[in-house]
């Protein structure tokens, strides 16, 4: 029985962040329809911007967080500006493969600035976790949970309750009619792409400390982030924050039930199953196909 | 038209060939290394330790009055890359002898390629049995494998009193020969052996495998993985409350980073090694120990990184050696020449003494296991 609360406290940390990752891209691969590719690498910006304002800056690690949210919102930006903007009403495949030479040279730019061999970061905090009766959870790994939470809300409310957010459902929707409005829309698709980009940014820059940092680190994050995305319906929040945990738990379970030589095939099953079965995702409406 | 196409692959060939002709100014070693992806730290130490020595041996004139040169090519940790650089290294940069691939995974991947081009490799850090057992006359291995790690281990066994042990490896070949090997010498001691999780190599949170760990009856956990992911380990065991030993093999741990990343975690944490750079004393050659950690530390390399780059630098002298033994640097004469060498190794002396089935046997030598043990932040010695 504590082993399995244990698994559960595992899969509520683990599940958080995949939150995270899954919210980030919903708003760009869902809402803005860019198959992003460049999601994992942001993720390993947004760590490596923690290793350097903490450990070359020596800059405090509360501190360097925001700092790393807002240099993944620049670089989302730049990239949208650069890349994105030009490619504008061209087809989902030429984006595609634009992102996906994007991921590739921004990779290679960090392996080379920075190296293959992997970096950690220094954390505030106690090395002895908190310890509840049969389970016990580190307090970096809790306050990640915490970050991570804080982080979904305030996207839902950005998204769902504000009128950037009314803004930029409306232009994805139609953009002529947004525009006709007076909306924005130039401002409006830089601005989405550069949310999406900071929140992977804020992933990367939490998790970084969690594990160790290295140039290929964001590769097996995008990848379940587009999983996690896929599971809850594209472009909608909610499905992306229930698929992290979904994700979470299956792997957690499967690994600890199953067999942890699998751990990773778990999740994709899953995922198997929900393409055949549920095509449009677990919480999307069925209008959105085709 | 046509005719000036047909011209252009001449002209590419001679060119290609004069070049080969002209870099023969040079002695080539292909070294095969992951210095990208889940390997890179251990990798980058093996070249660096390489470098060493082919910078010893051209400070001392080189070999056969030629300069000695490294063609260093990233495996990016993966078999496929692995196969691929090898094959560029020989047809292309044509090297006659290789040193790699660090990974047994990696390294199997090569080996028939070595058979493909007739060309001997010297394998420094793979510990998979199958490497020299499957009958491959081109591995030369200087490195331990998992049964002479287990076989040194069973010394001890009685004195750490284990009762029953799980294992968490790496879900490679390294991994399951050793889970493998290591489970047959535990049983021979009436040991019992119970679980035996795997994790995947890029894998960073093995929390949920740790929690399992965590609930079983055994006292004794025994890791196989390398660097980068045993401090993720032993910091995440920690979190857990995961109280139970924790024994590592592989010879792949830093213990020096385990100690400065997971810190306290470490404590208490043994590890069987192949090098003790901390008692150079201690060392089957002292002098060349204490030189070779000389020389790491003016380079400003991390000290923690010797117990992974003394086997490149053992790889290295061990191929220059054959080379000059075979008296020219032709594949098939250094292929002979390294069962004749016999040279100082930091970790034994390097005599390669045949493995595998007859006729065409591998080529192993016999070096030294340690067991280390982690305690207030130091290392110390546990005589096996």
């Amino acid at each position: 029985m504590s082993e399995f609360l244990q698994h559960l406290i595992n899969m509520l940390v683990l599940g958080g962040t995949y939150a995270l990752l899954g919210i980030g891209l919903t708003l760009i691969f869902g809402i803005m329809n860019v198959v992003n590719f460049t999601h994992g690498i942001l993720y390993t910006f947004g760590a490596y911007i923690m290793f350097i304002v903490v450990h070359q800056l020596g800059v405090n690690f509360f501190l360097a967080l925001p700092l790393a949210v807002v240099a993944g919102w620049l670089l989302g930006a730049a990239i949208e500006l650069s890349l994105l903007r030009p490619l504008r009403g061209s087809d989902i495949d030429t984006t595609m493969l634009v992102m996906i030479g994007a991921w590739i040279a921004m990779q290679s730019g960090a392996l080379w600035i920075w190296g293959g061999v992997a970096k950690s970061v220094t954390t505030p905090f106690p090395e002895a976790p908190l310890v509840l009766g049969p389970v016990s959870v580190s307090w970096l790994r809790l306050f990640v949970l915490a970050a991570a939470a804080m982080l979904i809300v305030v996207t839902y409310l950005l998204i769902n309750r504000t009128k950037l957010g009314c803004a930029m459902r409306a232009t994805f929707q139609d953009q002529d009619t947004a525009s006709l409005m007076g909306v924005n829309v130039d401002l409006i698709y830089t601005s989405t792409f550069a949310i999406g980009s900071s929140l992977a940014a804020a992933a990367g820059a939490l998790l970084g400390p969690v594990y160790v940092i290295f140039p290929q680190m964001g590769d097996l994050a995008a990848v379940k982030a587009f999983a996690i995305v896929i599971l809850g319906g594209l472009g909608n929040i909610t499905g992306a924050v229930i698929g992290g945990f979904i994700l979470a738990l299956a792997e957690e379970l499967g690994a600890g039930y199953v067999s942890s030589g699998y751990r990773d095939a778990m999740g994709f099953l899953i995922i198997i199953a929900v393409l055949i079965f549920k095509p449009t995702g677990l919480f999307a409406r069925s209008e959105r196909v085709g | 038209m046509t005719r000036t196409f047909r011209i252009v692959p001449a002209i590419a060939l001679a060119v290609a060939l004069l070049g080969g002709a002209a870099n023969a100014q040079t002695i080539k070693i292909g070294v095969n290394e992951p210095l990208t992806g889940a390997f890179a730290a251990s990798g980058t130490y093996v070249v660096n330790g390489a470098k060493i020595a082919a910078d010893e041996i051209n400070a001392k004139g080189g070999i056969l009055g030629k300069k000695l040169e490294l063609v260093i090519e990233d495996n990016k940790s993966n078999p496929t890359e692995a196969a691929a650089v090898a094959e560029k290294l020989i047809t292309s940069d044509k090297v006659p002898i290789l040193m790699g691939a660090w990974g047994s995974s990696l390294t199997l991947a090569v080996m028939p390629k070595l058979m493909e081009y007739e060309t001997p490799m010297v394998v420094e850090t793979s510990s998979s049995g199958k490497i020299t057992t499957t009958g491959n006359p081109y591995i030369f291995r200087i490195s331990p494998p998992s049964a002479i790690e287990a076989a040194a281990f069973k010394g001890i066994v009685d004195k750490l009193e284990l009762k029953k042990v799980d294992f968490l490896i790496i879900n490679n070949d390294w991994g399951r020969g050793t889970a493998e090997d290591f489970s047959k010498m535990m049983k021979e001691k009436g040991i019992a052996v119970g679980t035996v999780e795997t994790m995947d190599q890029g894998a960073q949170d093995m929390s949920a495998q740790l929690s399992k760990l965590k609930g079983t009856d055994s006292e004794t956990i025994i890791v196989t993985t390398a660097v980068d992911q045993l401090t993720l380990i032993f910091k995440q065991a920690a979190a857990l409350g995961l109280k139970k030993r924790i024994i590592t093999t592989g010879g792949s741990q830093n213990p020096d980073q385990i100690i400065a990343q997971a810190g306290a975690a470490a404590n208490g944490t043994m590890h069987l090694t192949t090098f003790l750079p901390w008692f150079p004393e201690k060392t089957p050659n002292p002098e060349a120990t204490s030189y070779f950690i000389a020389e790491w530390k003016k380079r400003g390399y991390d000290f923690a990184g010797c117990t992974e780059s003394f086997r490149g630098y053992d790889g290295i002298r061990t191929a220059a050696a054959a080379i000059e033994k075979a008296g020219k640097a032709e594949p098939a004469a250094i292929k002979a020449a390294l069962w004749d060498i016999n040279i100082k190794g930091l970790n034994g002396d390097i005599v390669f003494r045949k493995s595998g089935p007859e006729g065409k046997e591998s080529g192993q030598s016999q070096p030294n296991v340690y067991l280390i043990e982690i305690t207030d932040g130091k290392i110390g010695m546990k005589t096996l």
